[in-house]
Protein backbone atom coordinates (compact mmCIF):
# COMPACT_ATOMS: atom_id res chain seq x y z
CA UNK A 1 0.00 0.00 0.00
CA UNK A 2 3.07 2.35 0.68
CA UNK A 3 3.93 1.36 -2.89
CA UNK A 4 1.27 2.69 -3.83
CA UNK A 5 1.14 6.20 -2.48
CA UNK A 6 4.75 7.19 -3.96
CA UNK A 7 3.85 5.97 -7.17
CA UNK A 8 0.48 8.32 -6.96
CA UNK A 9 2.65 11.22 -5.95
CA UNK A 10 4.90 10.64 -8.92
CA UNK A 11 2.21 10.33 -10.91
CA UNK A 12 1.47 14.48 -11.29
CA UNK A 13 -0.63 14.58 -13.99
CA UNK A 14 -4.13 13.62 -14.86
CA UNK A 15 -5.64 12.74 -18.02
CA UNK A 16 -9.18 11.52 -19.56
CA UNK A 17 -9.02 8.32 -21.45
CA UNK A 18 -12.55 8.91 -24.07
CA UNK A 19 -12.89 5.54 -25.20
CA UNK A 20 -14.46 5.60 -29.04
CA UNK A 21 -15.47 2.99 -31.36
CA UNK A 22 -17.87 2.08 -34.08
CA UNK A 23 -20.93 -0.20 -33.09
CA UNK A 24 -19.61 -3.06 -31.50
CA UNK A 25 -20.14 -6.78 -33.63
CA UNK A 26 -22.04 -9.54 -32.80
CA UNK A 27 -20.12 -12.10 -31.23
CA UNK A 28 -20.58 -15.46 -28.83
CA UNK A 29 -20.91 -15.52 -25.49
CA UNK A 30 -17.43 -16.56 -25.16
CA UNK A 31 -16.17 -14.08 -27.28
CA UNK A 32 -17.56 -11.45 -25.33
CA UNK A 33 -16.58 -13.10 -21.87
CA UNK A 34 -12.80 -13.08 -23.39
CA UNK A 35 -13.57 -9.14 -24.00
CA UNK A 36 -14.67 -8.42 -20.83
CA UNK A 37 -12.01 -10.09 -18.91
CA UNK A 38 -9.24 -8.44 -21.09
CA UNK A 39 -10.94 -5.23 -19.88
CA UNK A 40 -10.89 -5.98 -16.70
CA UNK A 41 -7.42 -7.43 -16.56
CA UNK A 42 -6.30 -3.97 -18.53
CA UNK A 43 -8.25 -2.06 -15.46
CA UNK A 44 -6.97 -4.06 -12.84
CA UNK A 45 -3.38 -3.69 -14.14
CA UNK A 46 -3.76 0.15 -14.50
CA UNK A 47 -5.49 0.17 -11.11
CA UNK A 48 -2.69 -1.71 -8.76
CA UNK A 49 0.12 0.36 -10.26
CA UNK A 50 -2.03 3.54 -8.93
CA UNK A 51 -2.74 5.34 -12.33
CA UNK A 52 -6.69 5.25 -11.77
CA UNK A 53 -7.56 8.18 -10.66
CA UNK A 54 -11.87 7.22 -10.96
CA UNK A 55 -12.54 4.20 -13.40
CA UNK A 56 -15.25 6.21 -14.66
CA UNK A 57 -18.70 5.14 -16.53
CA UNK A 58 -19.96 3.89 -19.62
CA UNK A 59 -22.00 5.80 -21.73
CA UNK A 60 -24.96 4.87 -23.80
CA UNK A 61 -24.13 4.55 -27.10
CA UNK A 62 -27.38 7.29 -28.46
CA UNK A 63 -28.46 10.16 -26.81
CA UNK A 64 -29.41 13.97 -28.21
CA UNK A 65 -28.12 16.78 -29.61
CA UNK A 66 -28.46 20.70 -28.39
CA UNK A 67 -27.33 22.59 -31.19
CA UNK A 68 -27.54 26.26 -32.41
CA UNK A 69 -28.81 29.19 -30.74
CA UNK A 70 -32.17 27.87 -31.45
CA UNK A 71 -31.23 25.20 -28.94
CA UNK A 72 -32.44 22.69 -31.64
CA UNK A 73 -32.56 19.04 -30.34
CA UNK A 74 -31.94 16.18 -32.75
CA UNK A 75 -30.66 12.69 -32.40
CA UNK A 76 -27.22 11.70 -31.99
CA UNK A 77 -24.66 10.69 -32.01
CA UNK A 78 -26.11 7.73 -33.87
CA UNK A 79 -25.13 4.32 -32.17
CA UNK A 80 -24.29 3.03 -35.65
CA UNK A 81 -21.25 6.02 -35.64
CA UNK A 82 -17.83 5.02 -35.91
CA UNK A 83 -16.13 6.92 -33.67
CA UNK A 84 -18.98 7.13 -30.66
CA UNK A 85 -17.29 7.65 -27.18
CA UNK A 86 -18.51 4.81 -25.17
CA UNK A 87 -17.34 5.22 -21.87
CA UNK A 88 -14.55 7.25 -20.07
CA UNK A 89 -11.75 6.73 -17.33
CA UNK A 90 -9.47 9.35 -15.05
CA UNK A 91 -5.65 8.53 -14.77
CA UNK A 92 -2.94 9.52 -13.70
CA UNK A 93 0.44 9.56 -15.35
CA UNK A 94 3.99 11.16 -15.25
CA UNK A 95 3.12 12.47 -18.05
CA UNK A 96 1.34 12.73 -21.71
CA UNK A 97 3.94 9.87 -23.24
CA UNK A 98 3.31 7.55 -20.37
CA UNK A 99 -0.52 8.03 -20.10
CA UNK A 100 -0.40 7.27 -24.19
CA UNK A 101 1.81 4.44 -23.59
CA UNK A 102 -0.27 2.69 -21.14
CA UNK A 103 -3.63 3.48 -23.49
CA UNK A 104 -1.94 1.38 -25.87
CA UNK A 105 -3.06 -2.13 -23.55
CA UNK A 106 -6.59 -1.22 -24.30
CA UNK A 107 -8.61 -3.84 -25.93
CA UNK A 108 -10.53 -1.71 -27.45
CA UNK A 109 -8.48 -1.98 -30.67
CA UNK A 110 -9.51 -5.27 -31.14
CA UNK A 111 -13.08 -3.53 -32.26
CA UNK A 112 -13.75 -1.73 -35.51
CA UNK A 113 -12.38 1.96 -35.28
CA UNK A 114 -11.46 1.60 -31.78
CA UNK A 115 -9.66 3.81 -30.36
CA UNK A 116 -8.78 5.62 -26.91
CA UNK A 117 -8.40 9.61 -26.77
CA UNK A 118 -6.11 10.56 -24.42
CA UNK A 119 -6.44 13.88 -22.91
CA UNK A 120 -4.74 15.88 -20.58
CA UNK A 121 -7.03 17.55 -17.47
CA UNK A 122 -5.95 21.37 -17.62
CA UNK A 123 -4.32 22.26 -14.22
CA UNK A 124 -6.29 25.16 -12.66
CA UNK A 125 -4.93 27.84 -10.49
CA UNK B 1 -14.57 -10.51 -8.30
CA UNK B 2 -13.14 -13.00 -11.03
CA UNK B 3 -15.87 -14.79 -13.38
CA UNK B 4 -15.83 -18.55 -13.67
CA UNK B 5 -14.82 -19.59 -17.04
CA UNK B 6 -17.28 -19.83 -19.58
CA UNK B 7 -20.08 -18.41 -17.37
CA UNK B 8 -21.39 -16.33 -20.49
CA UNK B 9 -21.82 -20.03 -22.45
CA UNK B 10 -23.47 -21.39 -19.55
CA UNK B 11 -26.03 -18.26 -19.47
CA UNK B 12 -26.77 -18.30 -22.41
CA UNK B 13 -27.94 -21.64 -23.22
CA UNK B 14 -30.36 -20.90 -19.87
CA UNK B 15 -31.60 -17.70 -20.66
CA UNK B 16 -32.06 -18.11 -24.39
CA UNK B 17 -34.19 -21.79 -23.39
CA UNK B 18 -36.14 -19.86 -20.29
CA UNK B 19 -36.80 -16.89 -22.96
CA UNK B 20 -38.20 -19.18 -25.01
CA UNK B 21 -40.84 -20.26 -23.28
CA UNK B 22 -42.03 -16.32 -22.72
CA UNK B 23 -41.45 -15.86 -26.33
CA UNK B 24 -42.14 -19.05 -27.78
CA UNK B 25 -39.88 -21.18 -29.73
CA UNK B 26 -41.21 -19.61 -33.10
CA UNK B 27 -39.46 -16.00 -31.68
CA UNK B 28 -36.43 -17.91 -31.27
CA UNK B 29 -34.19 -15.39 -32.33
CA UNK B 30 -36.01 -12.74 -30.73
CA UNK B 31 -34.54 -14.36 -27.49
CA UNK B 32 -31.47 -14.72 -29.08
CA UNK B 33 -31.47 -11.20 -29.64
CA UNK B 34 -32.22 -10.09 -26.13
CA UNK B 35 -29.57 -12.53 -24.54
CA UNK B 36 -26.82 -10.73 -27.14
CA UNK B 37 -28.19 -7.51 -25.91
CA UNK B 38 -27.55 -8.32 -21.53
CA UNK B 39 -23.84 -9.78 -22.82
CA UNK B 40 -23.35 -6.48 -24.59
CA UNK B 41 -24.59 -4.20 -21.63
CA UNK B 42 -22.42 -6.60 -19.21
CA UNK B 43 -19.71 -6.39 -21.83
CA UNK B 44 -20.16 -2.22 -21.56
CA UNK B 45 -20.92 -2.06 -17.82
CA UNK B 46 -18.79 -5.13 -15.68
CA UNK B 47 -15.23 -3.05 -16.68
CA UNK B 48 -15.95 0.20 -15.19
CA UNK B 49 -18.52 -1.08 -11.79
CA UNK B 50 -16.79 -4.21 -11.40
CA UNK B 51 -18.60 -8.19 -12.03
CA UNK B 52 -21.34 -8.07 -9.90
CA UNK B 53 -22.02 -10.57 -6.40
CA UNK B 54 -24.45 -12.47 -8.94
CA UNK B 55 -23.36 -12.23 -12.21
CA UNK B 56 -26.14 -14.58 -13.48
CA UNK B 57 -28.56 -12.86 -11.74
CA UNK B 58 -27.48 -9.57 -13.13
CA UNK B 59 -27.42 -10.86 -16.69
CA UNK B 60 -30.75 -12.23 -15.70
CA UNK B 61 -32.58 -8.85 -14.44
CA UNK B 62 -31.18 -6.81 -17.59
CA UNK B 63 -32.82 -9.45 -20.00
CA UNK B 64 -35.67 -9.32 -18.07
CA UNK B 65 -36.48 -5.43 -18.78
CA UNK B 66 -35.57 -5.95 -22.50
CA UNK B 67 -37.96 -8.56 -21.97
CA UNK B 68 -40.93 -6.64 -20.31
CA UNK B 69 -40.43 -3.66 -23.13
CA UNK B 70 -40.34 -6.38 -26.34
CA UNK B 71 -43.45 -7.56 -24.67
CA UNK B 72 -45.19 -4.30 -24.23
CA UNK B 73 -43.95 -3.38 -27.97
CA UNK B 74 -44.47 -6.27 -29.59
CA UNK B 75 -47.64 -7.72 -28.01
CA UNK B 76 -50.27 -6.70 -30.85
CA UNK B 77 -47.82 -7.14 -33.72
CA UNK B 78 -46.30 -10.50 -32.68
CA UNK B 79 -48.06 -13.62 -31.24
CA UNK B 80 -45.87 -15.23 -28.24
CA UNK B 81 -45.54 -18.34 -26.56
CA UNK B 82 -49.70 -20.15 -26.38
CA UNK B 83 -49.05 -21.27 -23.07
CA UNK B 84 -48.45 -17.22 -21.62
CA UNK B 85 -50.23 -15.74 -24.40
CA UNK B 86 -53.60 -14.16 -22.62
CA UNK B 87 -51.62 -12.83 -19.71
CA UNK B 88 -49.86 -10.85 -21.64
CA UNK B 89 -52.77 -8.64 -22.81
CA UNK B 90 -53.17 -7.04 -20.02
CA UNK B 91 -50.41 -4.85 -17.42
CA UNK B 92 -52.12 -6.65 -14.70
CA UNK B 93 -50.69 -9.95 -15.53
CA UNK B 94 -47.89 -9.35 -17.90
CA UNK B 95 -44.89 -8.20 -15.48
CA UNK B 96 -45.93 -10.91 -12.58
CA UNK B 97 -46.19 -13.32 -15.37
CA UNK B 98 -42.33 -12.70 -16.57
CA UNK B 99 -41.02 -12.71 -13.18
CA UNK B 100 -43.00 -16.08 -12.14
CA UNK B 101 -41.29 -17.78 -15.61
CA UNK B 102 -37.90 -15.95 -14.88
CA UNK B 103 -37.77 -17.01 -11.59
CA UNK B 104 -35.14 -19.77 -11.00
CA UNK B 105 -36.79 -22.56 -10.56
CA UNK B 106 -38.15 -23.89 -13.62
CA UNK B 107 -35.05 -22.77 -15.65
CA UNK B 108 -33.71 -26.31 -14.99
CA UNK B 109 -36.48 -27.81 -17.11
CA UNK B 110 -36.61 -24.88 -19.55
CA UNK B 111 -32.89 -26.07 -20.44
CA UNK B 112 -34.20 -29.75 -20.64
CA UNK B 113 -37.48 -29.07 -23.08
CA UNK B 114 -35.00 -26.42 -25.41
CA UNK B 115 -32.63 -29.86 -25.42
CA UNK B 116 -35.20 -32.08 -26.67
CA UNK B 117 -36.70 -28.88 -29.14
CA UNK B 118 -33.46 -28.82 -30.45
CA UNK B 119 -33.15 -32.78 -31.21
CA UNK B 120 -36.53 -32.41 -33.68
CA UNK B 121 -36.63 -35.46 -35.81
CA UNK B 122 -36.69 -33.82 -38.98
CA UNK B 123 -33.35 -32.46 -38.30
CA UNK B 124 -30.42 -34.73 -39.59
CA UNK B 125 -28.45 -35.64 -36.47
CA UNK B 126 -25.33 -33.65 -37.18
CA UNK B 127 -27.56 -30.74 -37.64
CA UNK B 128 -29.06 -31.57 -34.03
CA UNK B 129 -25.51 -31.76 -32.80
CA UNK B 130 -24.91 -27.90 -33.92
CA UNK B 131 -27.67 -26.42 -32.68
CA UNK B 132 -27.65 -27.97 -29.39
CA UNK B 133 -24.01 -26.62 -29.48
CA UNK B 134 -25.40 -23.54 -30.41
CA UNK B 135 -28.44 -22.76 -28.21
CA UNK B 136 -28.16 -24.45 -25.32
CA UNK B 137 -24.11 -24.11 -25.05
CA UNK B 138 -23.67 -20.46 -26.52
CA UNK B 139 -21.40 -21.52 -29.13
CA UNK B 140 -20.98 -19.09 -32.33
CA UNK B 141 -21.14 -19.84 -35.56
CA UNK B 142 -17.56 -19.38 -35.86
CA UNK B 143 -16.78 -21.85 -33.03
CA UNK B 144 -18.91 -24.67 -34.17
CA UNK B 145 -17.66 -24.32 -37.55
CA UNK B 146 -13.90 -24.55 -35.98
CA UNK B 147 -15.14 -27.90 -34.23
CA UNK B 148 -16.56 -29.54 -37.15
CA UNK B 149 -14.20 -28.33 -39.70
CA UNK B 150 -16.72 -26.35 -41.56
CA UNK B 151 -17.32 -22.69 -42.60
CA UNK B 152 -18.29 -19.64 -40.67
CA UNK B 153 -20.98 -18.87 -43.48
CA UNK B 154 -22.33 -22.45 -43.88
CA UNK B 155 -22.68 -23.27 -40.63
CA UNK B 156 -24.60 -19.52 -40.04
CA UNK B 157 -26.94 -20.99 -43.14
CA UNK B 158 -27.61 -24.77 -40.96
CA UNK B 159 -28.61 -23.05 -38.06
CA UNK B 160 -30.91 -20.59 -39.93
CA UNK B 161 -32.77 -23.47 -41.54
CA UNK B 162 -32.86 -25.44 -38.47
CA UNK B 163 -33.77 -23.05 -36.60
CA UNK B 164 -36.74 -22.40 -39.16
CA UNK B 165 -37.80 -26.04 -38.30
CA UNK B 166 -37.67 -25.28 -34.63
CA UNK B 167 -39.87 -22.38 -35.35
CA UNK B 168 -42.75 -24.85 -36.84
CA UNK B 169 -43.97 -25.26 -33.57
CA UNK B 170 -44.92 -22.74 -31.25
CA UNK B 171 -43.78 -24.01 -27.45
CA UNK B 172 -40.44 -25.76 -26.19
CA UNK B 173 -41.31 -29.46 -26.26
CA UNK B 174 -43.46 -30.73 -23.38
CA UNK B 175 -42.02 -33.80 -21.28
CA UNK B 176 -45.02 -35.03 -20.73
CA UNK B 177 -45.85 -36.10 -23.98
CA UNK B 178 -46.35 -39.17 -25.39
CA UNK B 179 -42.98 -38.85 -27.54
CA UNK B 180 -40.75 -37.99 -24.67
CA UNK B 181 -39.23 -41.71 -24.42
CA UNK B 182 -38.14 -41.86 -28.02
CA UNK B 183 -36.91 -38.61 -28.24
CA UNK B 184 -34.84 -38.74 -25.15
CA UNK B 185 -33.02 -41.63 -27.38
CA UNK B 186 -32.58 -39.01 -29.72
CA UNK B 187 -31.41 -36.44 -26.98
CA UNK B 188 -29.07 -39.35 -25.38
CA UNK B 189 -27.79 -40.13 -29.20
CA UNK B 190 -26.87 -36.43 -29.86
CA UNK B 191 -24.84 -35.96 -26.23
CA UNK B 192 -23.23 -39.07 -26.99
CA UNK B 193 -22.27 -37.60 -30.71
CA UNK B 194 -21.05 -34.78 -29.19
CA UNK B 195 -19.01 -36.13 -26.66
CA UNK B 196 -17.47 -38.39 -29.30
CA UNK B 197 -16.35 -35.38 -31.20
CA UNK B 198 -15.05 -33.95 -28.39
CA UNK B 199 -12.52 -37.11 -27.58
CA UNK B 200 -12.29 -38.28 -31.14
CA UNK B 201 -13.19 -35.68 -33.47
CA UNK B 202 -10.45 -34.33 -36.32
CA UNK B 203 -10.30 -30.54 -34.99
CA UNK B 204 -6.47 -30.60 -34.05
CA UNK B 205 -7.30 -27.37 -30.98
CA UNK B 206 -7.42 -29.68 -28.26
CA UNK B 207 -9.47 -26.79 -26.19
CA UNK B 208 -11.99 -27.17 -28.36
CA UNK B 209 -12.26 -30.48 -28.10
CA UNK B 210 -12.28 -30.37 -24.19
CA UNK B 211 -14.89 -27.49 -24.71
CA UNK B 212 -16.98 -30.12 -26.43
CA UNK B 213 -16.33 -33.06 -23.85
CA UNK B 214 -17.20 -30.79 -20.59
CA UNK B 215 -20.51 -29.45 -22.00
CA UNK B 216 -21.73 -33.02 -23.22
CA UNK B 217 -21.20 -33.95 -19.61
CA UNK B 218 -22.97 -30.64 -18.29
CA UNK B 219 -25.85 -31.18 -20.39
CA UNK B 220 -26.06 -35.04 -19.37
CA UNK B 221 -26.15 -34.39 -16.06
CA UNK B 222 -29.07 -32.24 -16.86
CA UNK B 223 -30.96 -35.35 -17.62
CA UNK B 224 -30.30 -36.86 -14.45
CA UNK B 225 -31.76 -34.16 -12.69
CA UNK B 226 -35.27 -34.94 -14.12
CA UNK B 227 -37.13 -37.99 -13.15
CA UNK B 228 -38.52 -38.58 -16.67
CA UNK B 229 -34.98 -38.76 -18.38
CA UNK B 230 -33.20 -40.35 -15.62
CA UNK B 231 -33.30 -43.58 -16.75
CA UNK B 232 -30.87 -46.15 -16.65
CA UNK B 233 -29.72 -45.76 -20.21
CA UNK B 234 -29.30 -42.06 -19.67
CA UNK B 235 -26.70 -43.35 -16.36
CA UNK B 236 -24.58 -45.39 -18.35
CA UNK B 237 -24.50 -42.22 -21.02
CA UNK B 238 -23.24 -40.51 -18.35
CA UNK B 239 -20.84 -43.22 -16.70
CA UNK B 240 -19.59 -43.82 -20.40
CA UNK B 241 -18.62 -39.60 -20.30
CA UNK B 242 -17.30 -40.11 -16.90
CA UNK B 243 -14.76 -42.79 -17.79
CA UNK B 244 -13.96 -41.68 -21.16
CA UNK B 245 -13.16 -37.86 -19.67
CA UNK B 246 -10.99 -39.41 -17.32
CA UNK B 247 -8.61 -40.23 -19.33
CA UNK B 248 -7.92 -36.86 -21.44
CA UNK B 249 -5.35 -35.64 -19.34
CA UNK B 250 -2.87 -38.50 -20.75
CA UNK B 251 -4.26 -38.89 -24.19
CA UNK B 252 -1.60 -35.93 -25.07
CA UNK B 253 1.79 -36.14 -23.72
CA UNK B 254 3.85 -33.30 -22.98
CA UNK B 255 4.81 -32.70 -26.51
CA UNK B 256 1.20 -32.65 -27.07
CA UNK B 257 1.61 -35.94 -28.57
CA UNK B 258 -1.70 -38.51 -29.07
CA UNK B 259 -0.99 -41.48 -27.08
CA UNK B 260 -2.84 -44.66 -27.31
CA UNK B 261 -4.71 -46.27 -24.29
CA UNK B 262 -2.14 -49.09 -23.69
CA UNK B 263 0.72 -46.37 -23.67
CA UNK B 264 -0.87 -43.71 -21.39
CA UNK B 265 0.65 -43.15 -17.55
CA UNK B 266 -2.56 -44.47 -16.31
CA UNK B 267 -1.16 -42.10 -13.09
CA UNK B 268 -2.75 -38.68 -15.03
CA UNK B 269 -6.54 -40.10 -15.21
CA UNK B 270 -8.77 -37.98 -13.03
CA UNK B 271 -9.57 -40.29 -10.14
CA UNK B 272 -12.39 -38.44 -8.98
CA UNK B 273 -13.93 -39.30 -12.62
CA UNK B 274 -13.23 -42.62 -12.55
CA UNK B 275 -15.14 -42.85 -9.25
CA UNK B 276 -17.93 -40.71 -10.56
CA UNK B 277 -17.82 -42.86 -13.35
CA UNK B 278 -18.44 -46.39 -11.81
CA UNK B 279 -21.02 -45.32 -9.27
CA UNK B 280 -23.01 -43.98 -12.06
CA UNK B 281 -22.05 -47.33 -13.78
CA UNK B 282 -23.73 -48.51 -10.70
CA UNK B 283 -26.45 -46.50 -10.68
CA UNK B 284 -27.19 -47.35 -14.76
CA UNK B 285 -27.46 -51.25 -13.32
CA UNK B 286 -31.15 -50.84 -12.28
CA UNK B 287 -33.37 -51.89 -14.13
CA UNK B 288 -33.88 -54.68 -17.17
CA UNK B 289 -32.67 -52.57 -20.20
CA UNK B 290 -29.14 -52.83 -21.76
CA UNK B 291 -28.26 -50.27 -24.01
CA UNK B 292 -24.97 -49.17 -26.21
CA UNK B 293 -24.14 -46.83 -23.70
CA UNK B 294 -24.06 -49.64 -21.19
CA UNK B 295 -21.55 -51.66 -23.03
CA UNK B 296 -19.52 -48.92 -23.91
CA UNK B 297 -19.23 -47.80 -20.19
CA UNK B 298 -18.70 -51.18 -19.12
CA UNK B 299 -15.51 -51.77 -21.37
CA UNK B 300 -14.47 -47.71 -20.29
CA UNK B 301 -15.08 -49.20 -16.70
CA UNK B 302 -12.11 -52.48 -17.53
CA UNK B 303 -9.70 -49.92 -18.69
CA UNK B 304 -10.01 -47.50 -15.78
CA UNK B 305 -9.87 -50.21 -13.57
CA UNK B 306 -6.40 -52.16 -14.87
CA UNK B 307 -4.02 -50.14 -12.65
CA UNK B 308 -1.23 -50.86 -15.17
CA UNK B 309 -1.98 -51.82 -19.11
CA UNK B 310 -0.71 -56.01 -18.89
CA UNK B 311 -3.43 -55.80 -16.26
CA UNK B 312 -6.21 -55.28 -18.96
CA UNK B 313 -8.96 -58.02 -18.75
CA UNK B 314 -8.93 -58.53 -22.77
CA UNK B 315 -11.40 -61.50 -22.68
CA UNK B 316 -13.87 -59.24 -20.81
CA UNK B 317 -13.49 -56.77 -23.18
CA UNK B 318 -13.89 -59.01 -26.21
CA UNK B 319 -16.96 -60.19 -24.45
CA UNK B 320 -18.05 -56.87 -24.29
CA UNK B 321 -17.60 -56.34 -27.99
CA UNK B 322 -19.61 -59.18 -28.71
CA UNK B 323 -22.43 -57.51 -26.81
CA UNK B 324 -21.89 -54.48 -28.78
CA UNK B 325 -22.22 -55.93 -31.75
CA UNK B 326 -25.33 -57.40 -31.16
CA UNK B 327 -26.53 -53.87 -30.25
CA UNK B 328 -24.87 -51.39 -32.55
CA UNK B 329 -22.81 -53.35 -35.08
CA UNK B 330 -21.06 -50.99 -36.98
CA UNK B 331 -17.65 -51.61 -38.78
CA UNK B 332 -15.55 -49.56 -36.13
CA UNK B 333 -17.13 -51.75 -33.63
CA UNK B 334 -16.20 -54.45 -35.13
CA UNK B 335 -12.31 -53.00 -36.16
CA UNK B 336 -11.99 -52.55 -31.89
CA UNK B 337 -13.49 -55.96 -30.66
CA UNK B 338 -11.06 -57.15 -33.47
CA UNK B 339 -8.00 -55.06 -31.90
CA UNK B 340 -9.37 -56.51 -28.00
CA UNK B 341 -8.82 -60.10 -29.78
CA UNK B 342 -5.34 -59.43 -30.92
CA UNK B 343 -5.15 -58.66 -27.19
CA UNK B 344 -6.42 -61.62 -25.85
CA UNK B 345 -5.26 -64.08 -28.71
CA UNK B 346 -2.03 -62.34 -30.88
CA UNK B 347 -1.64 -60.42 -33.66
CA UNK B 348 -2.71 -62.64 -36.67
CA UNK B 349 -5.85 -63.69 -34.82
CA UNK B 350 -6.53 -60.17 -34.76
CA UNK B 351 -5.64 -59.64 -38.24
CA UNK B 352 -8.19 -62.40 -38.95
CA UNK B 353 -10.87 -60.47 -37.37
CA UNK B 354 -10.32 -57.40 -39.60
CA UNK B 355 -10.39 -58.88 -42.36
CA UNK B 356 -13.81 -60.47 -41.74
CA UNK B 357 -15.30 -56.97 -40.88
CA UNK B 358 -18.01 -56.72 -42.90
CA UNK B 359 -18.44 -53.52 -44.57
CA UNK B 360 -14.85 -52.47 -44.33
CA UNK B 361 -15.00 -50.49 -46.87
CA UNK B 362 -16.72 -47.49 -44.55
CA UNK B 363 -13.91 -48.03 -42.81
CA UNK B 364 -11.32 -47.06 -45.84
CA UNK B 365 -11.18 -43.22 -44.70
CA UNK B 366 -10.28 -43.93 -41.31
CA UNK B 367 -6.43 -43.63 -40.36
CA UNK B 368 -6.87 -46.07 -37.59
CA UNK B 369 -8.07 -48.62 -39.42
CA UNK B 370 -4.86 -48.71 -41.67
CA UNK B 371 -2.71 -47.88 -38.78
CA UNK B 372 -4.69 -50.65 -36.62
CA UNK B 373 -3.90 -53.04 -39.56
CA UNK B 374 0.00 -51.76 -39.65
CA UNK B 375 -0.01 -52.18 -35.90
CA UNK B 376 -0.47 -56.13 -36.34
CA UNK B 377 1.68 -56.51 -39.42
CA UNK B 378 4.60 -54.93 -37.12
CA UNK B 379 4.19 -57.36 -34.06
CA UNK B 380 3.94 -60.70 -36.91
CA UNK B 381 7.26 -58.71 -38.50
CA UNK B 382 6.08 -58.70 -41.46
CA UNK B 383 7.66 -54.63 -41.04
CA UNK B 384 7.14 -53.74 -45.31
CA UNK B 385 3.41 -54.37 -45.45
CA UNK B 386 3.42 -52.50 -41.78
CA UNK B 387 4.84 -49.70 -43.26
CA UNK B 388 2.39 -49.88 -46.44
CA UNK B 389 -0.58 -49.65 -44.17
CA UNK B 390 0.95 -46.79 -41.94
CA UNK B 391 1.77 -44.77 -45.07
CA UNK B 392 -1.79 -45.52 -46.30
CA UNK B 393 -3.11 -44.22 -42.96
CA UNK B 394 -0.78 -40.99 -42.51
CA UNK B 395 -2.21 -40.28 -45.95
CA UNK B 396 -5.44 -40.21 -44.43
CA UNK B 397 -4.62 -38.34 -40.80
CA UNK B 398 -7.02 -35.52 -40.43
CA UNK B 399 -4.64 -33.37 -38.29
CA UNK B 400 -1.33 -32.57 -37.44
CA UNK B 401 -1.64 -34.44 -34.19
CA UNK B 402 -2.61 -37.79 -35.89
CA UNK B 403 -0.12 -37.02 -38.71
CA UNK B 404 2.99 -36.84 -35.72
CA UNK B 405 1.63 -40.56 -34.52
CA UNK B 406 1.37 -42.16 -37.29
CA UNK B 407 4.85 -41.00 -38.61
CA UNK B 408 5.73 -42.19 -35.29
CA UNK B 409 4.35 -45.56 -35.68
CA UNK B 410 5.89 -45.23 -39.24
CA UNK B 411 9.16 -44.55 -38.16
CA UNK B 412 9.18 -47.65 -35.19
CA UNK B 413 8.68 -49.85 -38.60
CA UNK B 414 11.68 -49.25 -40.14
Amino acid sequence: MGMKTTQQEAYMSEFVYLYRSGPRPSRSPEQAQQEMQRWMAWLKDLTEKGHIKDPGHPLERAGKLVTGKARTVTDGPFAEAKDVVGGYTLVQAADIGQATALAAGCPIFEIADGAVEVRPVMRIG
Amino acid sequence: MELDDHLFRREAGRMVAVLTRVFGLHNLALAEDVVQDAFCRALEVWPFSGVPENPSAWLMATARHRVIDVLRRERTARTFAPEVGRLLESEWTLVPMVDEILAGAAIKDDLLRMMFSCCDPRLREDVQVALVLHILCGFGCDEIAAAFFTTEAATYKRMSRAKKVLAGSKQLFDLSNADCAARLSTVQRVLYLLFNEGYHGASAQSAVRADLCREAIRLVLLLLEHPLTAIPSSYALAALMHLHAARLPSRLDAAGNLTPLVAQDRTRWDGALVARGLQLLNQAASGSELTDYHVEAAIAAVHATAVHAEDTDWSRIVELYDLLMTLRPSPVVALNRAIAVAERDGAERGLEEIRAIANAECLIDYPFYHAALGELEHRCNRHAVARQHFHAALARARNAMEQRFLQQRLDACA
